[in-house]
């Protein structure tokens, strides 16, 4: 019986050491190249459980998800205005053809993303040299991605690559170069804010200037129409004095000096020099009947 | 023959999973009774079997295989069991089978065929993950540092802008996340670096900086989706919120400047308006006075015409009637009441042919200060004062009345 329980367990043992050689599994994610003696015998393309012979066969897997590369420093580039510009890109890449892919860079990613900066750096320095800062940042940013994309697509397809996408990550101005764009954009504020400034004292000018017109404009109708308001009085007051005293002008005349006198020595401080042979006096010199 | 029972479970218990969620119950009762086949054939018997079996032969030549027998199904059982695995509120699991993608499950407790059969892999598709560009935010301290190379940024202009901005996203697609990219994390930064200057290189600085922010971060949210799209990436991205935007370091001295500056013009209009503000409405109120005024002097002068005009007039009956009689009388009573206030030097001129002096000034000054003795000795100063505020008055209404201003005085004396 002790017998049969190792026979047993050796023939599972045995079974199960047949079966991982034997058989391997293709991930979603891989693609597998078989070799059976370092020849390449075929491709599995479709993820599932496949079977190998033992031992001779041997098995390479391969990423299959696109893969970016991302240069670690960005490149020097010189647009056709003769400036530099620092680019910093990144490669989406995938691998399509496994078996190309091993023969050309041995199945080295970095072998191959060596392939891929030659590639899109060519395309970059050719498409800057034609280009100036302007159109690279701005007007046909995307446009020379497109253009990269299609040469190094074409160029990686020899190695059993796709690119997906070339994009450009940044495009930035050498240090030396900020500096006098960080002047020039001083400049700019200053002009900017000095115009701002004399733009407030004209607009305030105004507003004063203004606001001086509507007062000026508006005392001075106030006054016209008081002047006329006054002189209607002073009208109606002339009628009304007119048609009295033309009634009787010898008396009013008499009437009207007597109140002058009145009004003309009226205080302790006015001194009066009189002749006692004035008519007021005569009652004073004697009292006969004149 | 041991062999064949394990590939007749296997394709049995694959054969059951494929027809869609595989019923634990219905594996386990088949499982069984591929075991039990198993004993029948290797004749040994199970008394824990006992009620299955009690249709076959009892056989005990070899009691020793129940313990073969149970090993086998421990660990079968173990080897089940781990295939049990539970998704949470928001994950999917995504089941392999020998690599092969077949199918994502929804949260809840879930079973696959043990390993190396099938794997489970299990994401977090609804949380939302954020990815911060231009800056890193410190975990627990909760300030922020600055990643210059990421913020700063050229603008359409040619000038140099300083961006901070976070995305947010989370995944519509759990097998495109798994099967499509190696790194996902990076395809979204470098998507959002891309992006970002993209949009910025379009746009002139004022734009970024102050009125189009908002804009900018709808651009670029839209051209991230766009490009993760290309890539079958299962991003979802849910915002992208601009943390900070402004003029770099370098200028921001200048730019402050130039903030102030249109504060200073709002400023200075302000004050305009505020002067205009002040002399208009002053302004109208001195023109509503000179019209009350002229309107008030009207009136005045109106009645004080008709006044004197009708005092006349009746002085004038009186003296139609008896001409000479009060022409002597008003003659007089004005002589008195002239005579009786003014101080008077009476000279006789004929008498004398020497030269008379007078000294008038001495007069005039001895006079007033005679008057000023009187005011301060007078028990009543109130009177003086009263008649002043009433002149005043008077004068100020109507400059011109005299005959009123007159008549008053008289009856105050």
């Amino acid at each position: 019986m002790r017998r049969y329980i190792s026979k047993f367990g050796i023939t599972i043992i045995l079974l199960l050491v047949i079966l991982t050689l034997s058989t391997f599994t293709v991930d979603q994610r891989e693609h597998a190249l078989v070799f059976r003696l370092g020849e390449i015998v075929s491709v599995k393309e479709t993820p599932g459980l496949y079977i190998k012979a033992p031992l001779i066969d041997n098995v390479r897997f391969f990423e299959k998800r696109i893969m970016t590369y991302d240069p670690p420093q960005p490149d020097r580039f010189i647009t056709s205005e003769k400036k530099n510009v620092l680019v910093d890109s990144y490669i989406k890449w995938r691998i399509i053809d496994p078996a190309q892919y091993y023969v050309s860079v041995n199945g080295d990613e970095a072998q191959a993303e060596r392939r891929l900066t030659q590639t899109v750096n060519d395309g970059l320095r050719a498409e800057f040299g034609k280009r100036t800062i302007q159109e690279v940042v701005s007007g046909e940013r995307s446009e020379i991605m497109d253009i990269l994309k299609e040469k190094a697509d074409i160029d990686s397809r020899k190695i059993g690559i796709e690119i997906i996408d070339v994009r450009l990550r940044r495009v930035d101005l050498p240090k030396e170069v900020s500096e006098s764009v960080y002047q020039r954009m001083n400049a700019e504020r200053k002009s900017v804010a000095n115009e701002l400034r004399s733009q407030g004292f004209a607009d305030s000018e105004k507003i004063r200037a203004e606001a001086e017109r509507q007062r000026d404009i508006i005392i001075t109708d106030a006054y016209r129409d008081a002047q006329k308001v006054k002189g209607e009085g002073d009208a109606k007051a002339a009628r009304i004095y007119a048609d009295a005293f033309s009634k009787n002008k010898e008396f009013y005349d008499f009437y009207r000096s007597l109140e002058a006198y009145r009004k003309s020595f009226s205080g302790k401080e006015d001194i009066l020099v009189l002749d006692p042979n004035s008519d007021f006096f005569k009652y004073l010199r004697g009292s006969r009947k004149k | 023959m041991r062999n064949i029972f394990k590939k007749l479970s296997l394709k049995n218990i694959l054969a059951a999973n494929n027809d869609g969620p595989p019923d634990l119950d219905e594996l386990f009762s088949d499982l069984r009774k591929r075991i039990d086949n198993m004993f029948k054939i290797n004749s040994t018997n199970n008394g824990d079997n006992g009620d299955l079996n009690s249709n076959k032969e009892p056989i005990n030549e070899n009691p020793s295989g129940i313990s073969i027998g149970s090993i086998i199904l421990i660990v079968l059982l173990v080897w089940m069991a781990t295939g049990f695995y539970i998704v949470d509120q928001g994950s999917r699991g995504v089941v392999l089978r020998f690599g092969k993608y077949i199918e994502t499950k929804q949260p809840g407790p879930r079973w696959h065929l043990p390993y190396p059969i099938e794997t489970a892999e299990i994401v977090n598709q609804e949380q939302v993950r954020t990815n911060e560009v231009g800056y890193r935010s410190s975990g627990n301290t909760g300030g922020t540092s600055q990643e210059l190379r990421e913020s700063l940024m050229l603008t359409g202009d040619e000038n140099i802008i300083d961006l901070q901005f976070a995305v947010q996203y989370n995944l519509k697609s759990v097998q495109d996340y798994l099967f499509n990219n190696r790194s996902v994390e990076n395809s979204v930064r470098g998507a959002a670096e891309t992006a970002i200057r993209e949009i910025v290189g379009k746009s002139a600085m004022d734009f970024v900086l102050y009125e189009g922010r908002e804009e900018i971060a709808i651009k670029t949210k839209a051209l991230m989706q766009d490009i993760l799209d290309r890539y079958r990436s299962g991003i979802n991205i849910t915002s992208v919120t601009m943390q900070n935007a402004q003029p770099p370091e370098q200028v921001q001295a200048a730019f402050d400047d130039a903030v102030k500056a249109k504060q200073d013009l709002e400023r200075q209009k302000n004050e305009g308006q505020a002067y205009a503000n002040d002399i208009i409405p002053k302004a109208r109120g001195t023109a509503s006075r000179l019209i009350a005024e002229a309107n008030g002097y009207k009136v005045a002068i109106e009645n004080e015409a008709n006044g004197n005009a009708s005092r006349f007039n009746q002085i004038l009956t009186e003296y139609t009637r008896a001409p000479e009689v009060t022409r002597k009388r008003l003659f007089l009573e004005t002589q008195e009441q002239i005579m009786s206030s003014v101080s008077k030097v009476i000279v006789d001129q004929k008498g004398t042919n020497s030269l008379l002096y007078l000294p008038l000034d001495k007069l005039i000054k001895q006079s007033a200060l005679d008057e000023d003795e009187q005011d301060q000795t007078k028990a009543s100063n109130q009177k003086e004062d009263a008649k002043a505020l009433a002149s005043d008055v008077i004068n100020s209404i109507t400059e011109r009345s005299r005959g009123a201003f007159r008549a008053r005085e008289r009856d105050v004396r």
